[in-house]
């Protein structure tokens, strides 16, 4: 049995294995909608999601299986000091695959080695979230039609953005002929440990600039990230920066015509609601695409395809 | 200048970081030998201006693997009937469990019962460790 804890897991093929089942369930949801049927995941969230959360629900529910779970950690034994492991085992006899969340890193791992049911890392504190990964390169290839051969940039909290690091990381690793754009704030850029050992040391481009004017006009992908108030060592200097980091559309304007501009959501005030209307912005379609990544990966784990 | 007299049999610890030592004595447990130890500080080195040593009596079966984790710089010597029969440096084991503890507040290791501190080493040039957990670097104090 096989568990999905980082997105590095999952090698080349297996990738683009998930990425092709998507594609189908995509295209022919009819044909799956009763794949799971008898099946039970459970969503394990000790701290509160929207998207991720239902978007697994749905999955499951797509696939004809059932849900269980709990949303907080104030609703589960956790509030009584139970530990990670001991609720594994437990609810490995309730349900037939498990997708959790934790705001502490490296317990969906915990879990998996207690475990007699696939684990699913739906994001440990700031560390991984590999179905927002797989979520965004099903979006690129879906999109984009390719995963090699782009030059994205990724703008915002580049710091603290594992949805950022994951993407970099599997990219890095699996794809040819990237360059990455990094834009951010000197306060928020992305880790030493991540241009060292991802970058430098396999020889992958990549370039850091300041304002998001300076690198749009390259971009095949622009991948925008919420920059946090609270990440700021003082607020004047996040009010000297926070507006370069919002897209308009007088932003867009020398952008290219057919570059996508994702965001793993929620989104604050980074992308002005103005461009929604443009035909670049395929964040919310990024999001529903990410219920059928991980219609796909539920399959693969229960060993149904 | 102090003097401490050479060993007959023994393991001399040398070129340890300056302030080390005495974590190094926690890490290897040597409080729990009935062997003599000599904790040696600021002792004046031609290659690192200062350093510490530490220097123990008899042929004790001490697990050294872990030395690589804390300073993978220290330069082990056996002595046998006064004479050094090995110089070497420690090894980089692949995995410690349970010797180091991942400082990341974050880590799942810092609430759940029962996990034992678990870090992989990445990079055999730096002698980089990983919490297996959360993926934190281990920081030397010293070294």
């Amino acid at each position: 049995m096989k568990h999905l804890i980082s997105p590095l897991d999952l090698n080349k093929t297996e990738i683009d294995e998930l990425i092709a089942i998507g594609n189908k369930m995509y295209e022919n949801p009819k044909d799956y909608s009763s794949i799971c049927q008898g099946k039970k995941i459970a969503t394990l969230f000790y701290e509160p999601s929207t998207r991720t959360r239902l978007s697994f629900e749905a999955a499951m529910l797509n696939l004809g299986g059932n849900v269980l779970g709990f949303s907080s950690a104030d609703s589960s034994s956790a509030a009584k000091g139970e530990s990670v492991a001991d609720t594994i085992r437990v609810i490995s006899a309730y349900a037939d695959i498990a997708a959790m969340r934790h705001p502490k890193e490296g317990a969906p791992m915990v879990a998996s080695q207690h475990s007699s049911i696939p684990i699913i890392n739906a994001g440990d504190g700031g560390h991984n979230h590999p179905t927002q990964t797989l979520t965004d390169l099903f979006t690129i290839k879906r999109l984009k039609g390719r995963l090699d051969n782009l030059t994205i940039g990724f703008c915002g909290d580049l710091k603290f953005g594992r949805t950022v690091h994951s993407l970099v990381q599997t990219l890095a690793r699996y794809y040819t002929n990237i360059k990455f754009v990094f834009i951010s704030p000197e306060e928020l850029t992305i880790p030493s440990y991540l241009k060292k050992e991802v970058l430098e040391d396999n020889n992958i481009p990549f370039c850091e600039v300041r304002l998001l004017d300076d690198a749009i006009a390259d971009l095949d992908i622009l991948y925008m990230t919420r920059v946090q108030r609270e990440r700021f060592f003082n607020e004047e200097d996040y009010v000297r920066l926070k507006d370069f980091y919002i897209l308009t559309n007088a932003k867009l304007k020398s952008a290219k015509e057919d570059m996508l501009i994702m965001h793993p959501l929620p989104r604050v005030n980074e992308i002005a609601t103005e461009v929604d209307e443009d035909p670049r912005a395929v964040y919310f379609k990024q999001a529903e695409l990410g219920v059928y990544i991980r219609m796909a990966l539920i399959c693969r784990l229960l060993g149904l395809l | 200048m102090l003097n401490i007299g050479g060993l007959q049999d023994g393991i001399v610890l040398d070129h340890i970081v300056c302030g080390g030592a005495m974590a190094i004595y926690s890490y290897l447990e040597l409080d729990k030998y009935d062997c003599t130890v000599a904790i040696i500080k600021n002792a004046k080195s031609k290659k690192m201006g200062t350093k510490d040593m530490l220097k123990i009596d008899g042929l004790a079966d001490i697990n050294l693997d872990v030395l690589g984790v804390l300073d993978p710089n220290i330069t082990i010597d056996v002595i046998k009937n006064g004479v050094i029969i090995e110089k070497r440096k420690p090894l980089l084991p692949k995995e410690v469990t349970g010797i180091i503890k991942c400082q990341n507040p974050r880590c799942i290791t810092s609430i759940e019962q029962g996990i034992k501190h678990k870090f992989k080493l990445v990079n055999e040039t730096t002698g980089l460790y990983r919490c297996v957990y959360c993926e934190q670097a281990f920081k030397r104090r010293h070294g």
